[in-house]
């Protein structure tokens, strides 16, 4: 059976999509602002068609413009300086992206060359180790280094995980800043051959680095060493052995590997040949950074950078449909990341067939709530809430100037 | 006198110059954040020509970035040129009248701000000149003297305090700075997306959204907060632009200025003869030789290329492989592409064009030295760019024509046989019968000789060699009669 039929879509968005809560994550205020009526909202029909610069003026007419069309999915944009429906009217030079949450993106397709388990559009349990690892480092990074706290994380519906932030300070960087943000938490090179370079001469990882190898270093350990098992294979240890700046280490290394052994052994005696080296020598020194370098390599975040880099990008809206899958984007809770498993995620049928058993006479507005859609939904009305206070709070502060 | 500058003196700042405090000083420092406008009477000469000259140090400015110099070479290029022409002395030189050179460095940046605010790109543009103007100078401004300048405005940085600074000690120490004097190092905290350039390189130590922002960095704050003001500044004055009643005088002296930019006045290769022979030919000259030089399919590929900031690959790759064959080396080749696709950043262009210009030259991929699209190659394309003598249709031809080559001295009588040939589709002769027309005053090409010897033309780099030959030995012919 097709999982996602032009009706089942229809039926999706009819009765399950829950519009109002997304109105409210755009808008972070009950009634329409201009967060959301000049926003952008592009439609992906099937065959590769794409109607941009919708812009709607409430959940209602959105609701009934997605229903009309029945699009595939739909991708969110930026706040124009016009609504981007009335482009046209405005002066030439005059329409432009103003706010737009800060986004992220982490694909599994990044971390093809490492891990060992899938390739491609595949994804599994085991897989999604890389994805969780990669959401604690963020999520902290984010959090603590850039001070954000709207963070709203969205499963991609196949094999990777987004990221949108909607805190005001934010919502208007500038492309600049958003191109700095992205170098920041870049640290594994596009270009496989390079090594990381990310200190300073001789000096000790860059704070912010420190902190997330001090929980990578565990992820290492647990899914490089033993669950992926990167080095066993010969092409897995031999590009592990050119990370490594010391020609005399690599050959004893390589000599002795040549019997099979697990990447744990490897790793000990990797740790084994510095070890060789005595006590604040130099070379001991550059090895135990390379080893650092190494961690990072294989389990700090790969960001598809050019997502973020752009205030007008466009990123597929949570809780849209996968159309390979037919899992719906829901949001997930960062705390729990690690249980999650995007086996366990609804499909568009699933949720149909749920409300099918709970069959009463009329369609409800809301009928999300009584399918297993409603955590998610929930959850992203707990979020809406802490944003809209947030706001709320700023107005009465600003309105005390009397 | 000056409306215009009382006027955005009133939108931009109220409490009147920062003068009189300092013992009747009116510019107590070198470096300017020009905050307020001139509010004095100005001749209208010492108008155009404070703008003039500080316009030369921008477009000098500006192609050096084209021309990829390093900062330090675009640093002493700079200097030279302000040494000429907007000498700007330090408050401890002596024997220099340093009110009058910051007067005019002050009024300058003012009138230049009324030429460039009209536009997205003059703004960009004007915005990125003047930024890297201030940073050399900032780079070579006396410690003293920096320092007062620095105390002089607030740039809202809240400087580190002692327990701060010590709690966070380890952290800033991966970042920059040493163990043994980070005691005496001053530390200032400003928000994140106040230093980009830091935040970008990793630079600096963040928590919470501050940057902490050691000593030695502190200029980025400085070119960051110069950069945001004045781009907020250029904006307001655009806004207001249309409401200023402005003398009428001023009009066409800022309409030059704009314009003298967006052609890059540094070239003055248009006031000097044309004494080079095909060799050399430098990005700057394109424009003039298209305009006495090319034949038509040619003109019509730089004509596209000026009105629309781009050209197709097909465009780019006969235009260029034909300006490559007409002398343009690839610096030049990378200069004048660069410069004709404006509308991108440096970033877009070095990884869509820069490749292809180089491999055009032989530079990339399999290295082969491709020769220029000759006219068999050209008709036969398919008509996109194609040759405009048989891809055109007649009433466009026959507009076109007369457009760019009416200059030349073609007269619509001339059209009527042009556009017969054109019918019977003998295209080659067409386009030999301007060549022919065109170069009957100059050359002495009188009809049927086409391009030497009777020979038509069959290809555009020979149609041009051909016509500068002809300027040439028809400029060393008026100077041996004269002397």
């Amino acid at each position: 059976m097709d999982k996602v039929s032009p009706e089942v879509m229809l039926a999706f968005y009819r009765r399950l999509y829950p519009f109002k809560s997304i109105f409210h994550w755009l808008n972070h205020q009950p009634t329409p602002e201009s967060l959301f009526v000049k926003r952008e909202i592009a439609f992906n029909l099937p065959g590769d068609v794409i109607i941009r610069y919708n812009s709607f003026n409430d959940h209602d007419e959105f609701k009934k413009q997605v229903c009309k069309l029945n699009p595939t999915r739909f991708e969110i944009g930026p706040v124009y300086t016009s609504r981007p429906r009335d482009r046209k009217t405005a002066r030439p030079g005059s329409f432009n992206p103003m706010q737009r949450e800060l986004v992220f993106d982490i694909d599994m397709t990044d971390y093809d060359p490492i891990r060992t388990c899938c390739s491609d559009a595949d994804i599994c349990k085991r897989c999604w180790s890389f994805i969780s690892a990669a959401v604690r480092v963020l999520d902290t990074a984010i959090r603590d280094q850039f001070g954000y706290q709207h963070l709203l994380w969205v499963y991609s519906g196949r094999r990777g995980i987004h990221l949108w932030i909607s805190d005001k300070e934010a919502m208007g960087l500038t492309d600049e800043q958003r191109k700095a943000i992205v170098n920041w938490l870049t640290v594994v090179p596009k270009d496989e051959s390079k090594r990381l370079n990310v200190r300073f001469g001789s000096r000790a990882l860059p704070a912010s680095l420190q902190t997330a190898l001090d929980h990578l270093a565990v992820v290492f350990s647990e899914l490089i060493l033993y669950d992926q098992d990167c080095f066993a294979s010969p092409e897995g240890y031999e590009a592990l052995l050119k990370l490594i700046p010391d020609t005399r280490v690599v050959e004893a290394l390589r000599s002795e590997w040549t019997a099979p052994s697990s990447s744990q052994d490897k790793w000990k005696s990797f740790k084994t040949q510095i070890k060789t080296y005595t006590k604040n020598s130099s070379q001991r020194a550059l090895l135990t950074a390379a080893m650092e370098d190494i961690i990072l390599q294989y389990t700090y975040p790969r960001l598809d950078e050019n997502v973020s880099k752009k205030r007008n990008h466009l990123l597929k809206a949570p809780f849209c449909v996968h159309p390979k899958t037919g899992r719906v984007c829901v949001p997930i809770d960062p705390e729990r990341i690690e249980e999650f498993d995007p086996e366990s995620v609804p499909t568009v049928g699933q949720l149909l067939a749920e409300l099918d058993t709970v069959a009463e006479s009329a369609e409800h507005h809301s009928d999300w709530e009584r399918t297993s859609l409603k955590p998610y939904v929930d959850m992203l009305e707990k979020h809406n809430l802490r944003i809209m206070e947030e706001v709320r709070k700023e107005k009465r502060g600003s309105d005390m100037s009397w | 006198m000056f409306k215009i500058e009382e006027r955005s003196a009133a939108i931009e700042g109220k409490d009147k110059v920062q003068v009189e405090l300092h013992g009747g000083l009116k510019y107590p420092h070198r470096l300017n954040f020009y905050d307020k406008p001139p509010i004095y009477d100005v001749s209208i000469e010492e108008f155009e020509t404070s703008a003039l000259n500080r316009l030369r140090i921008l477009a000098e400015i500006e192609s050096s970035a084209a021309r990829n110099r390093t900062w330090e070479e675009t640093k002493t290029v700079t200097e030279t040129q302000c040494e000429k022409y907007l000498p700007l002395k330090s408050s401890s030189a002596i024997g220099a009248d340093r009110e009058s050179q910051r007067r005019i460095d002050h009024l300058g940046h003012f009138v230049l701000r009324l030429a460039f605010c009209r536009s997205e790109e003059l703004r960009r543009r004007f915005l990125k000149a003047e930024t890297t103007l201030f940073k050399i100078r900032f780079e070579s401004d006396v410690g003293a003297e920096k320092e007062l300048f620095l105390n002089s405005r607030d740039f809202n940085w809240v400087a580190v305090d002692k327990a701060e600074k010590d709690k966070y000690r380890t952290e800033l120490l991966t970042y920059q700075g040493r163990g043994d004097s980070f005691e005496t190092d001053k530390y200032y905290k400003v928000r994140w997306t106040r230093v980009p350039d830091l935040v970008d390189k990793r630079k600096v130590f963040l928590k919470g959204g501050w940057a902490y922002v050691p000593g030695r960095e502190q200029s980025s704050i400085v070119y960051e907060e110069f950069e945001t003001r004045l781009e907020r500044d250029l904006l307001l004055t655009a806004r207001y632009m249309p409401r200023l009643d402005e003398d009428m005088r001023l009009g066409g002296i800022l309409d030059n200025l704009s314009q003298g930019f967006l052609a890059g006045v540094s070239s003055e290769w248009s006031d000097a003869p044309t004494d080079m022979n095909g060799e050399s030919i430098k990005a700057e000259m394109v424009d003039d030789l298209a305009a006495k030089h090319f034949p038509m399919c040619m003109r019509n590929s730089h004509q596209r290329l000026r009105k629309d900031h781009r050209l197709n690959h097909f465009g780019r790759l006969q235009y260029g492989l034909f300006l490559k064959v007409l002398g343009l080396s690839v610096e030049e080749a990378i200069i004048f592409w660069r410069k004709s696709f404006d509308r991108i950043n440096d970033d877009t262009f070095n990884k869509m064009y820069k490749y292809n210009i180089r491999h055009s030259y032989g530079l990339e991929g399999k290295r082969a030295n491709y020769p220029a699209k000759n006219c068999q190659q050209i008709l036969t394309s398919g008509g996109d760019p194609g040759c405009p003598y048989r891809h055109f249709s007649p009433e466009n031809l026959q507009s076109a024509l007369l457009s760019t080559y009416g200059p030349l001295g073609l007269t619509s009588t001339d059209l009527y046989e042009v556009m017969n040939t054109v019918k019977g589709g003998h295209f080659h002769v067409a386009c030999t019968r301007v060549f022919e027309m065109t170069h009957s005053g100059i050359g002495g090409v009188k009809k049927g000789e086409g391009i030497g010897g009777g020979e038509s033309v069959t290809h555009p780099n020979q149609y041009s060699a051909r016509s500068m030959e002809l300027a040439k030995a028809h400029e060393e012919k008026a100077t041996q009669m004269l002397t």
